[in-house]
C-alpha cells in the first residue's frame, strides 16, 4: 500500500469511528474542512505511526502543521525518504 | 493589596461604567448585546425574583444566554452552578444534589431525580426583557465551577466573586479599545476569567461557539476587531491549521490550560509578530497564579518567588499555591480537602527545575490533559477491563503534535486468550468500540497496544510514569 493510500485509509477509518462525514480527499482540501476535528487528526497521526513507522512531527519539532490534505501527504512522503 | 475588601459585591455592580466609543458588546454566534443592556436585561423572562436566595443551576447550550443569566443571578441567588456544555447530562442529578440546587435555568430538556423548578430560556436575544428587580444586590453569591474528577464524576469547586476577580483590575483601562475573545467556553474557569476580565474593564467580548468551525470563528473574531484572545495550546495549534488564522490581528495572545512548548510559542510569534504572547498558569481550584511573557516555555524561577499576592512553593515535586484567588472548598459528600491547614492548594502539577527555569512535567496522579480535557487513566482502564478477553490494562499519555497529548492503552489479554494476528485487529476494534460507547471522545484511546505484561510495583499498584 502506498503512503497516500494508507493515509486515505486512516482518514476514512477515523471518520467512521468518530462518526464524522469525510469530504472527498483532494490535495487542495483544507484539513479543517475535511470533516475531522483536532482529536481525529491526533488519532490519525498515532495510527499512521503504527502503520508506516513514521512520525514526521517528532522528527522535526519545527514542522509546520500542514494546512491541506496534499501537504499532509507530502509531509509523510518526504519523511519516508 | 487586598482585592476582597475593595471589590464590588456583584457582577452587575462591577461592570465598568466608563463611557466607551464604540459601545462595548458581548457577541455570540448569531447575536450581540451591548454591555450596558446586558446589565439591565433579563433572559429569565423577568422572573429573576424567583431566584432570590436560591441555588441555581445554569445549564444552557447557548453561551450568551448563560452570560446574561450571570448578570441577573450574581448578588441575587445564593449559589450559581455553571454546568459546562460538554458535560454529560447524566451527572445533573448528582450535581444538583451536591449543590442543593433548587432552581434551574436551561434551554435543554433536563430530567432530574427530583423535579426542580425550571426556567426555560431560548437563544438570545429573542427573549430579553427589561429587568425590574425589587431586591438590590445584597447577597454574597457562591459561584460553583465543575471540573472532572476520577471515574468521570465532576468535582464542584466553590468560588466567590472576589476570588474569581482577584487577578483583574476593576474600572477603566488605558491603551485603546480592547476586544477580548476566547476559544474557551465561559462555563469553564479559563473562559470565565476572560468573560469577567472583559466586562469588568469595559472591553467587548466575542464568544466562541462549539458548533462553529475554527475558520469561521476566527473570521468572525477578526470582523469584530479582536485585540486580545486566549485559548489552550491545542486551540492555537488547531487555529494554526487554517489560513483563517491571519484573519485576526491581536495585540495579545494568551495561552493556558496545558503545558506550553517552544514550538507553539514560535509559531504564534511568526503568525502574530506584533502580539505580546503570554502563557499563564491557572487552575479552577488554585485560581490565576502567574503569567510568563518572555517568549519561552517553562517558568523563570523568580516568577514563583516574586509574584505579588501569590505564594508558591514546590513540595514533594508539585506546585502549591496560596492566594486570595484560590477556591474556598469542594461541595458535596465525601469530597477531598481543597486546601491544606496552611491554606495552600496542591495543584498536583509536577515541576522540574532546569537551568533556572521550572518546567511542567505532567501530573502526580497520572491525569492526562487531552486538548484541555482531563482524562483520568483509571476511568478508561475500568472500561477496557470490562472486555471479557482483557486481564488488565494501563492507560497512559502519548505526546501529540496537534492536541499536546493523546491517550493510549497497553492491554494484557487473559491467559486463555491467544488470538492470531488477524484476530488482534478485530480485538483492538472491539475494545475501542466498548470505549466509544462508554466514554467521551477525548478519553477513547488513540491506540490499543497488546502487551504480554505490565509492571506492577511492590504496593501491588501498576507502575505509572508521569508526563
Amino acid at each position: 500500500m502506498t503512503i497516500r493510500a494508507e493515509i486515505e485509509d486512516q482518514f476514512r477509518q477515523v471518520a467512521v469511528e468518530y462518526d464524522r462525514r469525510l469530504a472527498p480527499l483532494t490535495d487542495n482540501l483544507e484539513l479543517l474542512n475535511s470533516g475531522l476535528d483536532s482529536l481525529c487528526f491526533a488519532v490519525v497521526v498515532v495510527r499512521l505511526e503504527r502503520a508506516l513507522g513514521i512520525d514526521p512531527f517528532s522528527a522535526s519539532e519545527d514542522a509546520a502543521f500542514p494546512v491541506t490534505f496534499g501537504q499532509f501527504v507530502s509531509l509523510y512522503e518526504h519523511a519516508a525518504k | 493589596m487586598n482585592m476582597r475588601q475593595s471589590s464590588p459585591l456583584s457582577l452587575r455592580d462591577a461592570v465598568s461604567k466608563a463611557d466607551e466609543d464604540p459601545e462595548p458588546f458581548i457577541a455570540g454566534l448569531n447575536s450581540s448585546v451591548a454591555l450596558r443592556d446586558a446589565v439591565t436585561a433579563s433572559v429569565l423572562d423577568g422572573r429573576g425574583e424567583e431566584f432570590h436566595r436560591r441555588s441555581v443551576l445554569v445549564c444552557t447550550e447557548d453561551q450568551l444566554s448563560a452570560a446574561l443569566a450571570l448578570f441577573e443571578l450574581d448578588g441575587f441567588a445564593r449559589r450559581i452552578v455553571l454546568y459546562p456544555p460538554d458535560l454529560s447530562l447524566d451527572h445533573i442529578s448528582g450535581v444538583a444534589a451536591s449543590a442543593e440546587v433548587d432552581a434551574i435555568v436551561t434551554d435543554k430538556m433536563i430530567e432530574c431525580a427530583d423535579p426542580i423548578p425550571t426556567v426555560r430560556v431560548t437563544r438570545c436575544p429573542k427573549n430579553i426583557v427589561s429587568r425590574h428587580d425589587k431586591c438590590s444586590s445584597t447577597i454574597h453569591t457562591e459561584w460553583v465551577l465543575l471540573t472532572s474528577g476520577t471515574l468521570g464524576k465532576p468535582k464542584l469547586v466553590v468560588h466567590d466573586f472576589a476570588s474569581l476577580t482577584g487577578a483583574i483590575g476593576f474600572g477603566g483601562r488605558s491603551g485603546g479599545r480592547v476586544v477580548w475573545s476566547t476559544f474557551y467556553d465561559i462555563r469553564r474557569y479559563g473562559g470565565l476569567q476572560i468573560f469577567l476580565r472583559a466586562v469588568l474593564t469595559g472591553a467587548s467580548l466575542v464568544l466562541s461557539d462549539a458548533s462553529e468551525p475554527p475558520a469561521d470563528f476566527l473570521a468572525r473574531a477578526g470582523k469584530c476587531g479582536v485585540t486580545h484572545i486566549s485559548g489552550t495550546p491545542s486551540h492555537w495549534r488547531r487555529a494554526m491549521m487554517t489560513p483563517a488564522s491571519t484573519r485576526i490581528n491581536p495585540r495579545c495572545v494568551r495561552l493556558s490550560g496545558e503545558i506550553v512548548d517552544e514550538v507553539i510559542l514560535r509559531r504564534l510569534k511568526a503568525t502574530y509578530p506584533q502580539a505580546r504572547i503570554v502563557h499563564a498558569f491557572a487552575t479552577t481550584e488554585a485560581g490565576v497564579a502567574f503569567e510568563v511573557a518572555d517568549g519561552s516555555a517553562g517558568v523563570p524561577a523568580e516568577v514563583l518567588d516574586n509574584t505579588p499576592g501569590i505564594e508558591m512553593k514546590v513540595v514533594d515535586g508539585t506546585l502549591r499555591i496560596r492566594s486570595d484567588r484560590t477556591a474556598d472548598r469542594y461541595l458535596g459528600a465525601d469530597v477531598p480537602v481543597l486546601k491544606d491547614a496552611d491554606g495552600f492548594v496542591d495543584t498536583g502539577d509536577i515541576l522540574e527545575m532546569r537551568e533556572g527555569r521550572h518546567y511542567f512535567a505532567g501530573r502526580r496522579d497520572g491525569r492526562i490533559n487531552v486538548g484541555g480535557f482531563k482524562v483520568h487513566p483509571e476511568e478508561v482502564e475500568a472500561v477496557i477491563n470490562r472486555h471479557p478477553e482483557v486481564e488488565m490494562s494501563l492507560v497512559r499519555t502519548r505526546k501529540n503534535p496537534i492536541i499536546g497529548a493523546v491517550v493510549v492503552a497497553d492491554v494484557v489479554l487473559r491467559s486463555h486468550s491467544k488470538p492470531v494476528d488477524c484476530d488482534l485487529s478485530a480485538l483492538r476494534n472491539d475494545i475501542l468500540h466498548l470505549c466509544r460507547a462508554a466514554l467521551s471522545a477525548h478519553k477513547v484511546p488513540a491506540a490499543i497496544n497488546i502487551v504480554s505484561s505490565l509492571a506492577v510495583a511492590e504496593s501491588g499498584k501498576m507502575m505509572r510514569s508521569h508526563a
